[in-house]
């Protein structure tokens, strides 16, 4: 593993990605700026999407880097990434599209 | 070894090679965090399917989670914001802990580890004050009867069956109404509730907003209150609570209770890990490839409050 001779940097440097990226969540959730508020996008607000994106973008240094994941031989990493990158937006699909469906039909 | 899996004299497989260049608990490790990543997809889609559902009497997470300890006022967002650095934090100190575990530095592995620890109570410690507060309540509501629309003054207002009471566009506690006579925090009688709406009636700047966000003008409020009003209520049981729709309340039991759990777990895995540490198991083992599998654990309950924090504080 490559890693082990790896110093401390590397860590410290996603913990700081992930606190720069969790503190603009807080303040955009704090400040909502109206523009993000009001365009609607995709049935949900600009400002809503913008948050899906900043944690998925988390979700990844945490998956490859503190988890190591992203250094592991590659037929592991589609193994663990797979089954998730396909079902769970399928699922989102499904079970959204029939939420909106169901509060239509209230 | 069997005859049919022998070829040209050697055997087709003896087992020893990693595929995956993994080893065996590693890959289990990560096959239970693929189950349990399921696990929580299928809570939080099913959370988005009720918001989606009941968008009309779902809350907005700034009205529910304002508070911070030893602060008065608002502050929506700063406590689950010191919670998710808490746990960021206590992530890094885990792979710092897995980082000299590579290095065989025992006491190195000791003092992160025992930083991690510390670091997931306090998580726990501060989810069970958020649960204190949610149970407990806030400024309180009024369940009304909204089992269909009706109309005040011609106007037409659709079904609603929480209203909250606002003062100059911010939320009002009911304990300014009712005398702060809770003995059932959940529940008050008859009475209680009548001299709620004339306390209501009387302070002029008072309006309500049901469950819907509209807003009714005092007036057209007292009047809601005699016609509609059923009681009062503070907190959050499984069956109702104070905030909004009943599912709001119980998904965030469930799902904050669950990944709390996974916290639980987790915290105590550590502690058995430490004990090992410091026992030299490990070290006699000739590796603290423990360390990393509980550590893969700890980093997955990292990332599931990852998704918890953005789907119930900021969406």
């Amino acid at each position: 593993m490559a890693s082990e001779t790896k110093g401390n940097w590397w860590i410290w440097k996603v913990f700081w990605i992930l606190l720069f990226i969790t503190a603009f969540e807080v303040a955009l959730g704090m400040i909502k700026p109206p523009f993000l508020v009001d365009t609607i996008f995709l049935g949900t607000k600009l400002l809503n999407h913008i948050f899906i994106i900043l944690t998925i973008i988390k979700a990844a240094y945490i998956i490859l880097e503190f988890m190591h994941l992203g250094h592991e031989k590659k037929s592991l990493k589609w193994t663990v990434l797979l089954p998730a990158m396909v079902l769970v937006p399928y699922l989102l699909f499904i079970i959204l599209s029939e939420g909106v469906h169901s509060y239509l039909m209230i | 070894m069997d005859e049919a899996l022998i070829k040209d004299h050697k055997p087709a497989w003896k087992g020893g090679d990693l595929p995956y260049k993994a080893s065996y608990g590693k890959l289990m490790m990560w096959f239970f965090l693929i189950t349990d990543t399921l696990t929580f997809s299928a809570f939080l889609a099913s959370y988005g399917f009720s918001r989606f559902k009941y968008q009309d009497s779902w809350p907005v997470p700034e009205d529910v989670f304002t508070h911070f300890p030893f602060l008065h006022g608002d502050h929506p967002l700063l406590f689950v914001a010191l919670m998710t650095f808490i746990l960021i934090m206590s992530s890094v100190t885990m792979v710092l802990a897995v980082n000299y575990g590579h290095k065989m530095q025992k006491n190195k592995v000791i003092l992160w580890l025992v930083l991690t620890i510390i670091g997931g109570s306090m998580f726990l410690g501060s989810q069970a004050w958020e649960w204190g507060h949610f149970i407990h309540g806030d400024k309180g509501a009024v369940v009304t009867n909204g089992s269909s629309s009706y109309s005040i003054n011609d106007s037409l207002f659709v079904n609603s069956n929480l209203a909250h009471v606002f003062k100059d566009g911010h939320m009002y506690s009911i304990d300014n109404l009712s005398e702060g006579n809770h003995h059932d925090s959940a529940h008050s009688d008859d009475i209680d509730f009548d001299n709620f709406i004339s306390a209501f009636a009387s302070e002029k700047d008072l309006n309500l907003r049901l469950s819907d966000k509209t807003i009714l003008d005092h007036d057209v409020a007292v009047e809601y209150l005699k016609e509609r009003g059923l009681r009062t209520i503070k907190g959050a049981d499984l069956y109702e609570n104070e905030y909004g729709h009943t599912l709001f309340g119980d998904y965030f039991f469930f799902i904050t209770g669950f990944h709390g759990f996974h916290v639980f777990s987790g915290v105590v895995l550590l502690i058995i890990l430490l004990v090992n540490v410091i026992k030299d198991t490990y070290a006699r083992r000739g590796h603290y490839e423990m360390v990393e599998k509980i550590g893969l654990y700890w980093h997955f309950v990292d990332l599931v409050w990852v998704f918890v924090f953005t789907f119930f504080y900021l969406v």
